[in-house]
């Protein structure tokens, strides 16, 4: 798809676009707009894991939103835990031998002591793998509609766990989620005065991860997964090993989803069970269908655009109609994207003119 | 559900009684036969299209809903009518614009198109309707007349539901042995290629499909209403309960498909009595992703016949 280079201009020119945009809030006293952006962002997350998954590896995930809640959520459980009162446990000691405990004002005046946010952030990372890579053995013995539909299964149960337990606050979810402490003086949290910092963390973390698997895409195992796409058969024929190839990146998706939700989860202070819901994992899906499949950069931009319109309110009561609506469309219209594949060729080869025999020779 | 399962309170402290195992069993075959119904829907579609129609569930609930406003003007017979000729319809506007025009389109690109088509019903249905549940009047006598059979109580809307759904599933089997158009239908559900050649008209039996399994879900969405009450988001419950029957009875057999919404109807009723009621649709999911993993032909389909399927 891309000459080499091409990736990297992108990269440097979103960028370019992150400092501008952050630039003119500030400038226009708009700095508001950057919490939604920020919030944006690590919807990205999702997205590329998603994009890599679906576009490069042609397998379909419904339950990607799922992901994003275990990460969310497990986060969000250890650090509002209070271990005070079980002090003395076996677990409780030898956490707090090895440091990874902390104590702060909880909100009614008295302290709370739970798991440090990093720890908690790891352990929720690695529970996201670890279910991923549990779950990806049986779910890729499927294909196609049996595929979509145990991916929704997986992301139904996920949702009704966190829906139904009281563990994880039922309808309410967790709130009170403590910051998460980067660099000192700067920590993921909601805080006005840190929202330039966070927005710049979050969209370093995104272009970071585009890079990342740009680079994965150009090498053998971005080859690999293109063919697994293309055929099965074909790819397992000349020696691509399609289960392992598919689990890693089953597992690679999961976790960027699970970060996304362990970031997001600090960013807003909580977490509710919305966030795991079937129209979440299928509002991700729109969004890589709006980008074209095999598309991370078509998918970020209007990933980002969809996301932050969705979040400032702008569809009103029709949102989840939008986002339907565009998925349809996408799939009817121009399933590789509005940014790539034939409508862009042919909005491109006509815009040239004369030039086609020199496209044609290029593509 | 009230009229047949009162006693149906979660927890083990139920004493199993003749009367209580019966009031499980008719609970459970009222739910089974509307899945079976759905699932019936899933399988003639799959068949003439090799699709699964993820917006399935919506059928029931567009002719619950135009059922409701339309009874506000007119009896109840002529309601029902015009909710499942509304429903007929939108089955054949789903099929006419988002897919016969398509040129082999991927599995994944249907399974998007209908998943889209079901969230974009969903909402259209909140906007022209609102977000609370509704109800048709109970056919015979209210909500609280109640028959006692053998100890058991059974409200007669319950036999409406086994009657009208068991009706539909033979007359359908008929239709398929028996008229010419049910032939044609099973001609081109084995091989399209050949049926084509026969001179029958493969497009239009894809259409026809559609409007089909949109009828019979708005009638089962219009008898099951009174029980169930019906929202704009009802649907997608119901297609993945549907779909769970469907592959339970071997995806492609119109008696395995009502098999299995029964026999799933059966365990999620049965469910009640070791879960807790709100975890009654985890035990569909779970049967469904059971089935997925262990026994993905479906208890009664063959695992050679599955294996060279195309899913």
């Amino acid at each position: 798809m891309a000459a080499p280079g091409r990736g990297a201009a992108f990269t440097a020119g979103l960028a370019v676009v992150v400092v501008a945009i952050q630039v003119a809030a500030s400038v226009s006293h708009k700095a508001f707009y950057l919490t939604q952006l920020t919030m944006s962002a690590y919807a990205m997350l999702v997205v590329l894991g998603l994009a890599m998954l679906m576009g490069y590896a042609g397998q379909a995930s419904m339950g990607q939103a799922g992901f994003f809640a275990i990460g969310g959520y497990t986060a969000a459980y250890l650090t509002t835990l209070n271990l005070a009162p079980r002090r003395g446990t076996l677990l409780v000691v030898v956490l707090e031998r090895a440091h990874l405990l902390m104590t702060r004002p909880d909100g009614s005046g008295g302290t709370i002591t739970h798991v440090h946010p990093w720890a908690a952030a790891l352990v929720a990372i690695g529970l996201a793998a670890a279910i991923a890579w549990i779950v990806a053995g049986p779910i890729f013995r499927l294909r196609g509609h049996y595929l979509a539909m145990a991916t929704l299964g997986f992301g139904i149960i996920v949702h009704r766990i966190f829906l139904g337990s009281s563990l994880f606050g039922a309808a309410d979810g967790i709130s009170d989620v403590p910051a998460l402490a980067l660099l000192p003086g700067f920590a993921i949290s909601g805080r006005a005065t840190s929202r330039v910092s966070n927005y710049y963390a979050a969209w370093g973390l995104v272009l970071l991860t585009l890079w990342m698997l740009s680079n994965l895409i150009e090498s053998r195992i971005g080859r690999a997964l293109k063919a697994i796409h293309g055929s099965e058969n074909a790819a397992s024929a000349v020696g691509i090993p399609i289960a392992r190839f598919k689990t890693r990146v089953f597992v690679l998706a999961a976790v960027l989803a699970a970060v996304a939700g362990v970031l997001l989860t600090h960013y807003n202070g909580g977490i509710g069970p919305s966030e795991a819901s079937v129209m979440k994992s299928v509002r991700y899906v729109a969004i890589v269908a709006v980008g074209g499949m095999a598309n991370l950069r078509g998918a970020l931009v209007m990933g980002t655009v969809l996301t932050f319109l969705s979040l400032r309110g702008y569809f009103g009561s029709f949102d989840d109609l939008v986002f339907g609506g565009i998925l349809l469309a996408m799939m009817l219209f121009a399933p590789e994207g509005i940014l790539g594949g034939e409508l862009w060729r042919r909005l491109r080869s006509m815009l040239a003119g004369k030039k086609r025999g020199d496209d044609a020779t290029a593509a | 559900m009230p009229g047949t399962a009162e006693a149906a309170v979660p927890g083990r402290a139920i004493p199993m009684s003749s009367d209580i195992l019966l009031q499980f069993c008719v609970a459970g075959v009222t739910y089974g036969i509307i899945y079976g119904v759905v699932a019936i829907g899933f399988t003639i579609i799959y068949n003439t299209t090799g699709i699964i129609n993820f917006a399935q569930g919506e059928f029931l609930m567009i002719g619950g809903m135009t059922a409701v406003t339309l009874h506000r003007y007119a009896p109840l017979p002529v309601a029902i009518l015009g909710a499942v000729a509304v429903a007929m319809l939108v089955g054949a506007a789903i099929e006419v614009l988002f897919i016969r025009w398509l040129h082999r389109p991927t599995v994944l690109r249907m399974i998007i198109i209908t998943i889209g088509v079901s969230i974009v019903i969903r909402e259209i249905a909140l906007h022209i309707w609102d977000e609370k549940s509704h109800a048709l009047p109970h056919f015979t006598g209210d909500s609280v007349s109640a028959l006692t059979v053998a100890g058991a109580k059974i409200s007669p809307q319950v036999l409406w539901v086994i009657g009208v759904c068991g009706a539909m599933v033979l007359l359908l089997g008929v239709f398929f042995r028996a008229t010419p158009l049910g032939r044609q239908m099973r001609a081109c559900a084995s091989n399209r290629d050949a049926a084509r050649l026969c001179g029958i008209n493969t497009r239009n039996m894809v259409t026809f499909s559609f409007v089909l399994s949109a009828g019979m879900g708005a009638l089962a969405g219009c008898v099951v209403s009174p029980i169930t009450y019906v929202q704009y988001d009802s649907g997608t419950a119901l297609a993945i309960k549907g779909f769970t029957a469907a592959i339970l009875g071997g995806l492609g057999s119109t008696a395995g498909a009502a098999a299995g919404g029964l026999i799933l109807g059966l365990l999620e009723s049965f469910g009640v009595w070791v879960l807790p009621a709100a975890y009654k649709d985890a035990v569909a999911i779970a049967v469904m992703l059971g089935v997925l993993f262990l026994r993905p032909s479906g208890i009664f389909g063959s695992a050679e016949a599955a294996r060279l399927r195309e899913y």
